[in-house]
């Protein structure tokens, strides 16, 4: 169960902005989900984006097209 | 009973704000405090509720939806996060205790200087004395949209014309027409817009709203849990967490929620021309009865509210009356507008007022105007 993947991990500085891109990527089918930020990374909200690595492209480009603000994307074995 | 008393809260809730508010409390764990099921369930919820609320406000940005307890809350955050000692701010004889005591506060303590436009023995206001209130320090117009005492409305087309020649705020409370008016901040250049969400919302009690324009900046008012930045020593800038502080009321914002989904169902436009109907129905029978005084301006336009006396009788005696004799409830007194009934001159004996909702009738407005008649014709 806590075996590690490598992910696609978005950050963000505000609740408010996790739930919107959670709103955004869901409505536009694309893969992932909220999750709690990992220890490796800090960031100003606790909740994040986890979505496969070869989602980040497409991801990133709906978070941007939406307006939504995110304020890291790394990829981390989580 | 019958209820003309939804200018201080409405009774009737539409069924799916009950449903919302009972589902919330069975479901809801605390928004922004973690990411299992239930927490993340509350963050969606008052997520949802800030995207369908910057809709139907014509608010830009759902980040600077900001919730708070009632509009007393959102007027405290916004007046006293935006002034400083030396502004000045313009207001009018028009409002509620949920400006004037914290622009008073604001005069007492910070400096903050305040003029405010008259109204005459209609409640109407003298716009044309607004450039006379004008100051180098002038940094904003705090104005209500409907006076709660009189119904008056207040011309925000003109508030906002002179606001934005003199580069001003325009600071709008919306208590009494939030839900039953329709308000867009963008299209009617209001930066500031306040209310609470149990009076024409039809959402809890509990419930209130401060909404941001877009280049608007507070200052933080409270300080606390915001389940961000968590090792920051201070409040974090950026909306709506700067303005929120400490657990919301997710309960009653599902509750607010599902109220707009009635609302924006049943469209503002037929809500305000219901209310609009029975507000002239019911002034109709009442400005005729011999000995009955209504106060305000019924030609121009107007809110769900008719206050007045009858003869020379202690409003709280009318109000007692047909509480009691009748099983109507109003609203008697001073109304949380002490200027307001100086202007109209009945400090003394304050007034009773009558006011509507979409759940009000015919039957119902008629029955009180009836009531009325005959206390009226009383020996």
């Amino acid at each position: 169960m806590l075996k590690k993947t490598l992910s696609l991990i978005v950050t963000f500085d505000e609740t408010v902005q996790a739930l919107a891109a959670e709103a955004r990527l869901t409505a536009m089918g694309l893969p992932g989900r909220l999750i709690p930020v990992p220890r490796e990374i800090t960031a100003g909200c606790g909740l994040s984006w986890k979505a496969p690595p070869e989602a980040r492209a497409q991801v990133l480009a709906a978070l941007d097209a939406a307006g939504v603000r995110w304020s890291g994307a790394a990829l981390l074995e989580v | 009973m019958i209820y003309l008393d939804n200018a201080a809260t409405t009774l009737q809730k539409p069924p799916q704000v009950i449903a919302a508010v009972v589902r919330a409390m069975e479901t809801l764990g605390n928004a922004a405090r973690g990411a299992h099921g239930s927490s993340l369930g509350a963050a969606r919820e008052i997520y949802g509720a800030r995207v369908k609320l910057a809709r139907l406000f014509g608010c830009g940005d759902p980040s600077r939806v900001i919730f708070t307890q009632n509009a007393t809350g959102a007027l405290n955050i916004a007046l006293f996060g935006a002034f400083s000692p030396g502004d000045h701010v313009i207001s009018t004889d028009l409002e509620h205790n949920s400006v004037l005591r914290p622009l008073y506060a604001l005069e007492e303590e910070r400096g903050v200087e305040v003029s405010f436009l008259p109204a005459d023995r209609q409640g109407r206001l003298d716009y044309d004395a607004l450039p006379r209130l004008l100051r180098p320090n002038t940094r904003a117009v705090v104005t209500t949209h409907c006076s709660n005492l009189t119904g008056n409305l207040v011309d925000l087309t003109r508030m906002e014309a002179f606001a934005r020649a003199h580069g001003l705020r325009l600071f709008v409370d919306a208590s009494q027409t939030a839900g039953s008016q329709t308000i867009d901040m963008e299209a009617m250049g209001i930066d500031v817009l306040c209310f609470t969400g149990h009076k024409g919302m039809l959402g809890p009690q509990g419930t209130g709203c401060l909404l941001l324009g877009p280049d608007v900046e507070l200052k933080p008012f409270q300080r606390g849990g915001s389940g961000v930045h968590s090792f920051d020593r201070h409040q974090p800038q950026a909306y709506p967490t700067r303005l929120e502080a400490g657990t919301l009321n997710s309960h009653g914002i599902a509750g607010l929620s599902a109220a707009v989904d009635f609302l924006e169902e049943t469209g503002l436009a037929a809500i305000a021309a219901h209310e609009a109907a029975l507000t002239r129905r019911f002034y109709e029978a009442v400005a005729a009865i011999p000995g009955v005084t209504v106060y305000g301006d019924f030609e121009g336009p107007h809110g769900a509210i008719v206050s007045l006396n009858i003869r020379d009788y202690d409003s709280a005696a009318v109000a007692d009356a047909l509480s009691e004799t009748y099983g109507i409830a109003t609203r008697a007194g001073g109304h949380c507008a002490p200027r307001m009934h100086q202007a109209l001159g009945t400090e003394a004996r304050g007034a009773v007022r009558f006011s509507f909702s979409w759940y009000t009738t015919e039957a119902e407005v008629d029955a009180a105007a009836r009531a009325v008649a005959e206390l009226a014709a009383e020996d």
